[in-house]
């Protein structure tokens, strides 16, 4: 497995703008109505991500919230399998079972997709509770947004891992608005990083815009937690572009603050800082975002053609079968087709 | 066969599957130290260490994800609430996350969990303490429920439970505890299906549908019913969910009649769906009107007299089974 230092930035920068290219594309075919149900885009965003996984092996544990397509694409799932699942298809990282809040993708070890916000972080808090109980030394990611910080959920999963002392890392993408309410109207605290201290656990701020600043703090971090198991948590500092789903103009910002951040965009920053170092070129951007941007094109042909899930497939989800030697399954019985 | 308690039952099927499986852990409030509110998990810490047997703070919601997260990458955990009221504080975790997790990851993640403890009323407890959560957990596709009544089947259905590959619930009974009852011998492998009911009294003028609490209390009724020339046959259902339709079906087509005896409310209660099976499925056999002895539909009153006139009980069945026999 390649250290966490040697992973490939302009590889890195290539993820990223294959998660702009295809949000943009999702927006675009949400407009057109092929994508149902919520979606919500993760522009602007994409250094945290992007950053963080930079600084895993591949098998660590990942897990966020409902703005989840970065994740995914960030952990390899196919930019088909994503955009398949946004229209509801039997090819999709979900088998269109799960839209767009809710992608899976165990091969590459994301764990979801969760769309109860603050639902997912006692869960977090269990994948690193099994990676400690089986003495391996994989590390768990968990992500959820600032409107996260203030549910029941959040705090038991917090106290819970400082306690038992789990190899987890809380990552707050602090975009500063939850849905349309912003932190300074929903939290009591200033700086959501101090959440940290009232559950014992080791607290940083990184700018989320900054890919490389979120990439070595995590490797710090991930370094440390790897020696001696250990909860941490960052508050990402990060801004989303678009409303907080397709729905929402967010007419609750003002155009400025948009502009400010948009100036300080990850994609450009991290170009610009490799173009400075002799690192990339510029035709060698073009092109990658050209890749990028075909890949995205190419996935809306792959999930228009792909079929749906089958209809006589409906109950065979709902239970696991292999239930262990001894025991009768009892698929289907109690789904009400049978029973 | 000896005789045990249904503590020492539930005991034993702990201890078996944590012995067998690795990855089978116990966690809860008070199981390790204290070894357990009701000492369920008695001697468990000693035997397997704090590594396996986990006290947790009061926080049902984040312990119940802790363990539906660990479930997700392969371990089995047992989650005890200390009595299923408190596992309301948790229904988001059970409710959203357990069940959903195979159908919203297109069959990638199965959550291989046990929720068990204490649930229904005990004895003036008010409230807050006295729920009977089945027939919210019902509602739920991807769960399942087992009931168990007697030392026995508390033994086999948990061993199942904790083997099965899915969420189960396993709601005990509180004044259970303490009763004693004939189970296979130690060293015997006790699994039973879950979804399998169980005549726990044969009979042919009317078949008492009952679970959990109403078992002992349909079997007395079917005694007072005897003296007086009715032979009730009494069905433990053993499991909610899935339920076993064809045994109901099989008893209701050799009696014709039906009381069926729940511990839970009568407004969506498990005997409401029960009811709508039977006479979808074999409506011509039915002699008369299906009967339900439920709890009243109110919140549960702390005053002893008061209660008992909420809960279900042996007379209620009587004279549920006499208006139709």
């Amino acid at each position: 497995m390649p250290a966490p230092e040697q992973r490939d930035e302009v590889e890195m920068l290539a993820t990223m703008l294959l998660i702009r290219r295809f949000e943009e594309r999702a927006s675009q075919q949400y407009q057109a109505q092929k994508i149902g149900g919520f979606c919500h885009l993760y522009i602007g965003q994409e250094a945290v991500v992007t950053g963080a996984v930079a600084a895993t092996r591949p098998d660590d544990y990942l897990i966020t919230a409902y703005r989840d397509h970065a994740h995914a694409l960030a952990r390899g799932t196919s930019a088909d399998a994503c955009m398949a699942e946004l229209f509801g298809k039997a090819t999709g990282c979900s088998r269109g079972l799960g839209g767009s809040m809710h992608y899976f993708d165990k091969a590459n070890h994301m764990y979801g997709g969760h769309a109860i916000v603050g639902a997912h972080v006692p869960l977090a808090a269990g994948m690193a509770f099994a990676a400690k109980y089986r003495k391996e030394d994989r590390v768990t990611l968990c992500f959820f947004g600032d409107g996260a910080i203030n549910q029941g959920g959040f705090h038991e999963a917090l106290n819970l891992a400082g306690l038992f002392k789990l190899p987890v890392i809380f990552i707050c993408e602090n975009n500063f608005f939850a849905m349309g309410t912003s932190v300074k109207r929903s939290t009591s605290l200033e700086h959501i990083v101090d959440r940290a201290e009232g559950y014992d656990m080791r607290g940083e701020i990184v700018d989320g815009m900054n890919f490389r600043e979120v990439r070595d703090k995590l490797s710090e971090i991930i370094a440390s937690i790897r020696k001696d198991p250990h909860p941490a948590f960052v508050e990402a500092r990060t801004y989303r572009y678009r409303g907080h789903s397709m729905s929402d103009p967010a007419s609750y910002r003002t155009k400025e603050e948009l502009e400010k951040y948009r100036l300080d965009d990850p994609i450009t920053r991290l170009r610009a800082q490799l173009t400075r170092e002799g690192k990339l070129t510029n035709e060698q951007f073009d092109k990658m975002d050209k890749r990028a941007k075909e890949e995205a094109m190419a996935s809306v042909k792959f999930a228009e053609e792909s079929p749906e899930p089958p209809l006589d497939e409906l109950y065979d989800y709902t239970y696991a079968n292999g239930v262990e030697a001894g025991v009768s399954p009892a698929k289907k019985t109690a789904s009400g087709k049978k029973a | 066969m000896r005789e045990i308690t249904y503590r020492q039952a539930l005991n034993e099927a702990l201890a078996e599957e944590i012995e067998r499986d690795p990855n089978v852990f116990l966690m809860g409030e008070e199981v390790a130290e204290y070894n357990g509110a009701y000492k369920v998990s008695q001697g468990l810490l000693d035997r397997f260490g704090a590594e396996r047997i986990i006290d947790t703070p009061i926080s049902e919601n984040g312990f119940a994800g802790l363990g539906i997260g660990a479930a997700m990458v392969g371990l089995r955990p047992v989650v005890e609430f200390m009595t299923f009221s408190f596992s309301l504080v948790a229904f988001d975790q059970i409710v959203n996350n357990a069940p959903n997790m195979l159908t919203m990851s297109g069959g990638q993640f199965n959550i291989p969990i046990t929720f068990r403890g204490p649930n229904g009323p005990a004895h003036q407890l008010g409230a807050t303490h006295s729920h009977a959560t089945e027939c919210l957990f019902a509602n739920v596709p991807g769960l399942k429920i087992c009931t168990p009544a007697t030392p026995r089947d508390a033994k086999g259905l948990l061993k199942t439970a904790v083997r099965d590959n899915n969420p189960v619930l396993v709601l005990e009974c509180e004044l259970f505890y303490s009763h004693k009852g004939m189970v296979d011998d130690e060293g015997v492998d006790l699994l039973i299906p879950l979804g399998e009911a169980e005549i726990k009294r044969a009979g042919s003028d009317v078949t008492i549908i009952c679970y959990a609490q109403t078992v002992p209390m349909a079997l007395a009724a079917a005694e007072t019913l005897a003296g007086e020339k009715i032979n009730a046959e009494v069905l433990d259902l053993r499991s909610i969910k899935p339920l076993d339709l064809p045994a109901i079906l099989r008893s209701v087509a050799k009696t014709h009649r039906v009381v069926i005896a729940e511990q839970d409310r009568p407004f969506c209660g498990v005997g409401a769906e029960i009811s709508y099976r039977i006479q979808k499925e074999i409506f011509d056999e039915l002699d008369a009107p299906i009967m339900r002895v439920a709890q009243e539909d109110v919140p549960m009153p702390y005053n002893e007299r008061l209660e008992q006139a909420v809960l279900p009980n042996a007379e209620k069945i009587v004279a549920a089974a006499k208006k139709i026999c």
